[in-house]
């Protein structure tokens, strides 16, 4: 499923004194089955921006279309769409609410108008994607970790079935380890049923590590749109809106500024790691 | 004196059922014993239900402990009658900056805990002028905290404990929801906190870079204190760590990773310079 963005503004509180220009001529294509990461400084527009995807917010001006069909148009189906493109906000594990973990993630589905034995399976899968077996249906959302809280909400989500999943910080929060299991737990679903992913994310290690492209929000406008390599080369730019490269980036600068050759475009362990080995293979070559 | 002596903690949070008959209790910390000297930097770091939290929140007795004892300041945090004293040393920040926030204009967020310690006028300001300073906010001293970003807003909390004077501040994921600069703006406050003005800090975070500055690392698991040390002691640990669900700096992976694939380098790399020295070391050594 694609989405296109062109030329949206967004404007909070219009017409009155509160006016607030949040989004400024956004335009932008996102294809089907890529993985996006959207990073900003707090209070960029980031969050602003996705909340529109699934129709949540209204655009003041411009257009975004979905599959080529503008979800503006008159009679369009905004409850299809929100079956489409599941919004995965910050802190979700809030807006858990049933009394067990199954009838939560059965809300979604249920609420879509299948029928009982649809939605129960669709919520069995859903668990079973984020990793949370038969032993977690019967148990209290409130009795869960920080990180299977998150879990449980994210398989809400999921359970919609959606084509495209955004996620608002899903790991703010969390410890290493869930983290982790997060963000591989999208990166399956990305791989493997070829979903499209849009991660606003705080983390540039995590943006670099997972993203195929990353679109830099500063000020309600697009900054840069690239390849992780690409955006994280510019490391100035970057840091003047409040971001930083990931720091593996700034373990390579600080190689090279005592004479190493190592690349610059460098932004995860497994690269940074070959590439030091490289160099002091190369270093081996030039002994002999 | 130690600011804070905790022997053999335990802490219930009790189950209740919808009659309000108890039902059970989950045990968050079990066994705890800890001490901070004044003027310490301290990094508490744990899994999601590690009991971090719960801890924190006995440092200036929102929660009192089940079994055991804990003094803040020579203060046993049991007894209500030190209650506001033991609030007065230990200060909490919490994640949330939002949360935290309730004046309409920094200055008088700021003021809220000094007024209610009923101060005089003219220290409250002087209090509020210097602790905006400390945390390089009081430029922004007439504005709305609204406009502010996420790490001056978490800027103006810690302002607002620091007015108080305390001997001692809590921070509980204080840059959880912070981007990298916001993030770096918090942590150097933190430190320039303890270094300059000697406040004994502690500090919870999943982020292993920020536990690197502190002067001793505690690792919690279960409710317990499972290992304790300098940073470079704690981050030697590079498997002791993840199997604690927890990780080391990126700096530390690498190095990780470069042993692995056979590199003869020493453990517990925390910065940038001390992994080029270690590799100049290895090549020159080859």
């Amino acid at each position: 499923m694609s989405i296109e963005i062109e030329n949206l503004n967004y404007t909070y509180s219009a017409g009155t004194v509160f006016e607030v220009l949040a989004l400024k001529d956004i335009s932008l294509t996102i294809p089907d089955g890529q993985f996006v990461g959207i990073i900003g400084h707090t209070g960029s527009g980031k969050s602003t921006l996705v909340q529109h995807l699934n129709g949540l917010l209204r655009a003041t001006s411009g257009d975004i279309r979905v599959n080529g069909e503008s979800i503006y148009s008159e009679g369009y189906n905004m409850k299809a769409l929100r079956s489409k493109v599941g919004l995965v906000f910050q802190y979700p594990e809030y807006q858990l609410f049933e009394t067990d973990v199954f009838t939560d993630v059965c809300f979604g589905p249920k609420n879509q108008g299948l029928s009982r034995k649809d939605a129960e399976k669709r919520a069995r899968e859903a668990m079973d994607a984020v990793g949370l077996d038969e032993t977690y249906d019967r148990v209290s959302p409130f009795e869960l970790s920080g990180g299977q809280k998150r879990r449980a909400a994210i398989a809400g989500i999921l359970a919609m079935e959606p084509e495209v999943l955004v996620l608002d910080e899903p790991t703010a929060g969390l410890d290493p380890k869930g983290r982790d299991d997060i963000l591989d737990m999208l990166d399956g679903l990305h791989r493997d049923r070829g979903m499209t992913i849009i991660l606003v994310s705080h983390s540039m290690e995590d943006v670099a590590k997972y993203a195929d492209r990353i679109i830099v929000i500063n000020e309600g406008s697009i900054l840069m749109d690239d390849v992780p390599s690409g955006v994280f080369a510019r490391s100035e730019e970057i840091e003047a809106v409040g971001l930083a490269a990931p720091q593996v980036s700034y373990i390579m600068r600080t190689l090279r500024e005592r004479g190493w050759e190592t690349g610059r475009n460098v932004t995860t362990i497994e690269e940074a790691k070959e590439e030091i080995l490289k160099a002091l293979q190369n270093k081996e070559e030039h002994k002999c | 004196m130690d600011i804070i002596k905790g022997n053999d903690l335990v802490y219930d949070y009790i189950k209740y059922n919808d009659e309000g008959e108890r039902m059970a209790a989950v045990r968050a910390i079990d066994g705890v014993d800890i001490d901070v000297k004044p003027g310490d930097f301290i990094a508490i770091l744990g899994h999601n239900g590690s009991g971090k939290s719960t801890l924190a929140k006995h440092l200036n007795a929102i929660l009192t402990p089940t079994k055991g004892t804990l003094y803040v300041d020579g203060k046993d945090t049991r007894d209500e009658h030190k209650l506001w004293e033991i609030r007065q040393t230990a200060g909490m920040v919490f994640q949330n900056p939002d949360n935290q926030i309730i004046g309409t204009v920094v200055d008088e967020d700021v003021a809220f805990g000094p007024e209610n310690m009923g101060l005089p006028v003219e220290e409250l300001w002087a209090r509020v002028e210097s602790a905006l300073g400390a945390v390089g906010m009081w430029k922004y001293r007439s504005q709305s905290p609204n406009k502010l970003s996420g790490g001056q807003k978490q800027r103006v909390a810690i302002a607002g404990v620091v007015a108080m004077q305390p001997k001692c501040i809590v921070l509980d994921e204080p840059t959880a929801m912070l981007d990298p600069v916001g993030r770096q703006e918090v942590i150097a406050t933190v430190q320039e906190l303890n270094r300059k003005h000697g406040v004994t800090v502690i500090l919870i975070t999943h982020y292993m870079e920020e536990a690197i500055l502190a002067d001793r690392v505690l690792v919690m698991a279960g409710g317990k204190v499972v290992r304790q040390g300098t940073p470079r002691e704690i981050f030697s640990q590079v498997d002791f760590m993840r199997s604690q669900r927890l990780d080391v700096p990126q700096v530390t992976r690498l190095a990780d990773e470069l042993k692995k694939a056979g590199l003869d380098l020493p453990d517990g790399i925390l910065t940038a310079a001390e992994l080029a020295d270690a590799l100049e070391k290895y090549r020159g050594g080859e």
